[in-house]
């Protein structure tokens, strides 16, 4: 259980608007984490406090591939990402990496910008503490539950691999 | 079965697979650049083993910074580097014979019909057009294929996108394929395979395809697809030649019966050549609706568009005339070897002549990298896939998107036109 303010971005937030490639000759976290957000919100690097929430409409994270972006955003300390639906490959990735991500339309309209916002991670639960209302994010399959209890992609192989 | 089904269903050891099952596939290529695959080489070392997969099968394209434009970026090559040299990894590609990777691999033959190739790039959406099930993913997926040889997916739904009718004059397929992101949306097929049939289709050159198949994932989708025939097979053929490959392809076609979540038909006797104007690919217009946009900068080329049949199409409208005093022009070639065809054809020359920079081959400019960044308030018409805001630098410009004979036009007006218009 996590309680976080919610920053609230549109629709379409593209990697490069997560992070732009301009700062891309680097994969430092930490260094990634200073930029995050900053050509949605020039600002956010500056504002955005651990534990934080960022609250999106559809296809968050569109674009690039690039794993800079999940990244920086647990870099920043952001706690998880919620949103009306996620690109393909941003969703791929926060999984990935362990990011936690939840797909819900209801919450992401519900939401508002400083909002206080608690998420039971393992099943998925929302709640607006500010409006007291609950949400419920889309369950993910078993297969991805695999990979996020084991936290992550890259812990899930060498259990595979090494027993 | 449609055929990304069926190559699917072929690299997880399946007589069938349905749309929505989650599958752990076989990988033919694994392909990472030089900013996707320190951060994947990071994540391998994590896994503890002692070796790659298959050392011929891992591809690492340093093209996005090239030539090394800092020092941060010259420690990314040179970990991709020492990572080659240590793991025996066959293609690793230096300076000199780099070249930006969507360009380089068809040409060298590392990527056939019926293959399953994942990339950290998200333009590795572009061997659809050969036939091959081929999609972008992040680095630490990237990182467990090379350990593994193997990736977890989900089997897609399909669109079947049918063009039907004839070309209009100066549309190519980059025109398609902005019309289609234009009129189904940036996540119109997010998850989905995008499958591209027809009879115009049927007539498209593979340079053609190679560019439609590029922009499939600006329309969210996890790949573009062509199925094979015999402009791809002469293309394939001309290609193991080349390079004298000794390698099998395997060609697969959709069912008949196949089932499709949806099938969008187009008439392209009225599709216009297409301008995608800031900040996103789908908001397109028909040039004739574009009105006047002045500019400062025209890019052609990239992964996109810089493919030889791209570099005569401008050199067709550019040669003997000048670009507009007002604005710059940047030639961007996919690879050396067609920089070398350029020279030979003369097409070089006509660009020097009309005073456009031709680059060496690198992402820079696409991406806001380097090699011809954006001052803020500057516009830019591009041959190339985003038009996110600061993609091409500064935050505060404007990035249009265009086919090539349309930037090609407008480096000579000085503002987004026809070549109808010169």
């Amino acid at each position: 259980m996590l309680l976080g303010k919610a920053h609230k971005f549109g629709n379409n937030i593209d990697t490069d608007a997560i992070i732009p490639a301009r700062y891309l000759n680097t994969h430092d976290p930490a260094e990634l984490a200073k930029h995050v957000m900053e050509d949605a919100d020039a600002k956010f690097p500056g504002k955005v406090k651990p534990n934080d929430i960022i609250v999106a409409g559809d296809n968050f994270g569109c674009g690039s591939s690039r794993e800079h972006a999940p990244v920086a955003i647990k870099a920043a300390g952001i706690s998880a990402v919620i949103a009306k639906s996620f690109a393909r490959i941003f969703y791929r990735n926060a999984i990935n990496i362990g990011l936690p991500i939840f797909e819900s339309p209801e919450a992401a309209d519900g939401i508002k910008e400083g909002d206080e916002v608690e998420i039971e991670f393992t099943i998925g639960e929302i709640r607006n503490v500010t409006t007291k209302k609950n949400y419920k994010a889309t369950a993910f399959p078993p297969f991805m539950q695999q990979i996020i209890k084991a936290g992550g992609l890259i812990e899930y192989v060498r259990k595979k691999l090494h027993g | 079965m449609t055929i990304t089904e069926k190559i699917l269903a072929a690299h997880c050891g399946k007589d069938n697979v349905r749309p929505g099952e989650l599958i752990n596939a076989r990988v033919d290529l694994v392909l990472g650049n030089d900013i996707t695959a320190p951060l994947a080489i990071k994540e391998f070392l994590r896994i503890g083993v002692d070796k790659v997969f298959d050392r011929n099968k891992v591809t690492l394209v340093p093209d996005h910074f090239t030539p090394n434009k800092d020092i941060k970026s010259a420690e990314q090559v040179k970990m991709m580097r020492e990572f080659a040299n240590r793991y025996g990894i066959t293609n690793f590609f230096e300076m000199g014979c780099v070249g930006i990777e969507h360009a380089l691999l068809p040409e060298l033959g590392l990527v056939m019909p019926g293959d399953l190739i994942i990339g950290a790039d998200s333009h590795t959406c572009t061997y659809g057009a050969l036939g091959a099930f081929s999609t972008g993913v992040g680095s630490t997926d990237m990182a467990a294929a090379m350990a593994t040889g193997e990736v977890w997916l989900k089997v897609p739904d399909t669109i079947k996108f049918v063009y039907k009718g004839r070309l209009n004059k100066w549309v190519e397929g980059k025109d398609l394929i902005l019309y289609t992101i234009g009129n189904i949306g940036v996540d119109g097929a997010r998850y989905k395979s995008m499958e591209f049939t027809g009879e115009v289709i049927k007539g498209l050159s593979m340079d053609q395809r190679f560019t439609m198949a590029n922009m499939a994932i600006e329309a969210g989708g996890k790949n573009g697809i062509f199925e094979p025939d015999d402009i791809t097979i002469k293309y394939v053929k001309d290609m193991i030649k080349r390079n004298n490959l000794k390698r099998a392809y395997k060609l697969y076609k959709s069912d008949p019966d196949a089932s499709y979540s949806k099938v969008i038909e187009y008439d392209c006797r009225t599709i216009e050549p297409q301008v995608a104007f800031p900040h996103l690919p789908e908001n397109t217009k028909p040039i004739s609706k574009v009105g006047t946009v002045k500019l400062d900068q025209v890019v052609i080329g990239s992964c996109t568009n810089g493919r030889m049949e791209d570099m005569r199409i401008a050199a067709k409208i550019l040669k003997g005339k000048k670009k507009h005093k007002d604005l710059r022009v940047i030639i961007l070639p996919g690879t050396q070897s067609i920089v070398k065809q350029m020279i030979k054809e003369g097409l070089y020359d006509i660009f020097l002549d009309a005073e456009c920079v031709v680059s060496t081959p690198t992402c820079g400019p696409c991406l806001g990298g380097h090699m011809g960044v954006l001052a803020e308030g500057e516009k830019a018409l591009s041959t190339t896939n985003r038009n996110f805001v600061g993609r091409m630098g500064s935050p505060k410009s404007e990035v249009y998107l265009s086919g090539v004979a349309v930037a090609a036009a407008s480096a000579i007006l000085g503002r987004i036109g026809s070549p109808e218009e010169l």
